[in-house]
């Protein structure tokens, strides 16, 4: 926990708490948060700017029996929320996005598996695997890109990222990250746009695989 | 520190509903609090009726979720403030937003009443600090708490007092964290 190195950046928590990221990166943020105490410190301080804000907003009147039916309800049963714990490696945002259930991986060749999780018009969300030693393929980004190591570590032109650091990309990185030696590389990765594969395969095929 | 009503009024209603489930507080707070929240959700863009909906989820929430409130590593106002943006965003979209796990105590550290006061004492230099902003951007930070800004917009905007606020609650963590070291 202490190791981490590439955090979340500070506007990106204030997103976060305030609820303007995109559902992808809001799971991405979430797992950080659940890894890191740097990051989960800067959080409560945005937390309690906007807890400020709150406090000091104008008051607009409830109608006249809402305090009456809220208490009214105080007994009823809450309907049963699934609650999804961190388990293994993965942080609860992520057993949330599964159900509880383990990952359940698609091929995509070279050794590497995915498996989205999470698809919106704002973006989409997958798990990677990627074994030690394999170059993930070289990739350039036409939105921004966020990568959560869960397990192993992947180095590239910017540097190694091991479990809880995050890597953050845009249209200015073009990079080639490779698992480093260890156990198989695994990463929550989010995406606001379709990532353009290079050389890795057509372009056609891409719909196919969703990458 | 002074033992005349140490804790913020908020704080108080808020462990007495998380300690005896004290129904007379819980509607105390709601007097204070349901209008401001009404408020706030409406500044979040919510049309007044929706507001409302928005708020007596709200405010059950904090009644089903008082349990998990803890004054040591959050203000109550920042605890509420996070359920407000969360079930409204939940109920939007109706899928629940990620939260993160909760973090075990910090190594080193024993809750104690003392972080609960600095964390307060934080929270008013807060209110201190928003109050002084010039109007434009006070209003720049609204739009940023409220979600009307994407982490794109919000990162533009330099000279924000975001950093200093951070650095003061770590300071203030870390401050706390060396005396406390000094009592044992
Ligand atoms: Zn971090």
């Amino acid at each position: 926990m202490s190791a981490i190195t590439h955090h979340i950046p500070d506007p990106m928590i204030a997103a976060y708490a305030a609820g303007s990221l995109p559902h992808a990166f809001s799971m991405v943020v979430a797992s950080h948060l659940s890894l890191c105490r740097d990051c989960r410190a800067a959080l409560g301080a945005h937390q309690a700017v906007g807890g400020a804000l709150l406090e000091e907003a104008t008051a607009v009147a409830m109608s006249q029996n809402a305090k009456s039916n809220l208490m009214a309800r105080l007994d009823e049963p809450a309907a049963p929320e699934p609650v999804y714990d961190a388990k293994g490696i993965f942080p609860g945002p992520v057993m949330q996005s599964l159900k509880g259930r383990p990952p359940r991986w698609k091929t995509l060749g070279m050794g590497v598996k995915q498996n989205i999780l999470f698809e919106d018009e704002m973006g989409s969300a997958r798990l990677l695997y990627i074994p030690a030693g394999q170059a993930v393929p070289d990739h350039s980004h036409s939105g921004l890109e966020l990568t959560l190591v869960l397990q192993g570590s992947f180095s590239d032109e910017t540097g190694r990222f091991g479990v809880g650091d995050v890597e953050i990309g845009d249209e200015t990185l073009e990079h080639t990250p490779v698992a480093d030696a260890g156990d198989p590389c695994i990463c929550l990765a989010a995406t606001d746009a379709p990532l353009r594969f290079k050389a890795f395969m057509p372009r056609l095929l891409q719909p196919f695989f969703r990458i | 520190m002074s033992n005349d009503k140490p804790y913020s009024q908020l704080t108080v209603w808020l462990l007495a509903v998380r300690d005896h489930r004290d129904r007379a507080a819980f509607g105390d707070m709601f007097d204070h609090l349901a209008p401001r929240l009404k408020g706030f959700v409406i500044r979040c863009g919510a049309r007044p009726a929706l507001a409302e909906e928005i708020v007596q989820d709200v405010m059950l929430t904090i009644w089903r979720k008082a349990a998990l409130f803890d004054p040591h590593k959050a203000q109550a106002s920042a605890w509420i403030y996070q359920i407000a943006r969360n079930r409204h965003i939940d109920i939007l979209r109706k899928e629940n937003r990620p939260v993160p796990d909760e973090l075990g105590e910090d190594p080193g550290t024993e809750p104690d009443a003392t972080q609960i006061l600095a964390l307060e004492q934080e929270t008013l230099h807060l209110k201190q600090a928003i109050a002084q902003l010039h109007p434009d951007q006070k209003e720049m930070i609204e739009k940023a708490y409220i979600g009307d800004l994407t982490h794109q917009e919000i990162s533009a905007q330099t000279g924000l007092p975001l950093g200093t606020v951070k650095s003061r609650i770590r300071l203030g963590l870390g401050r706390l964290r060396k005396e406390l070291k000094g009592l044992r």
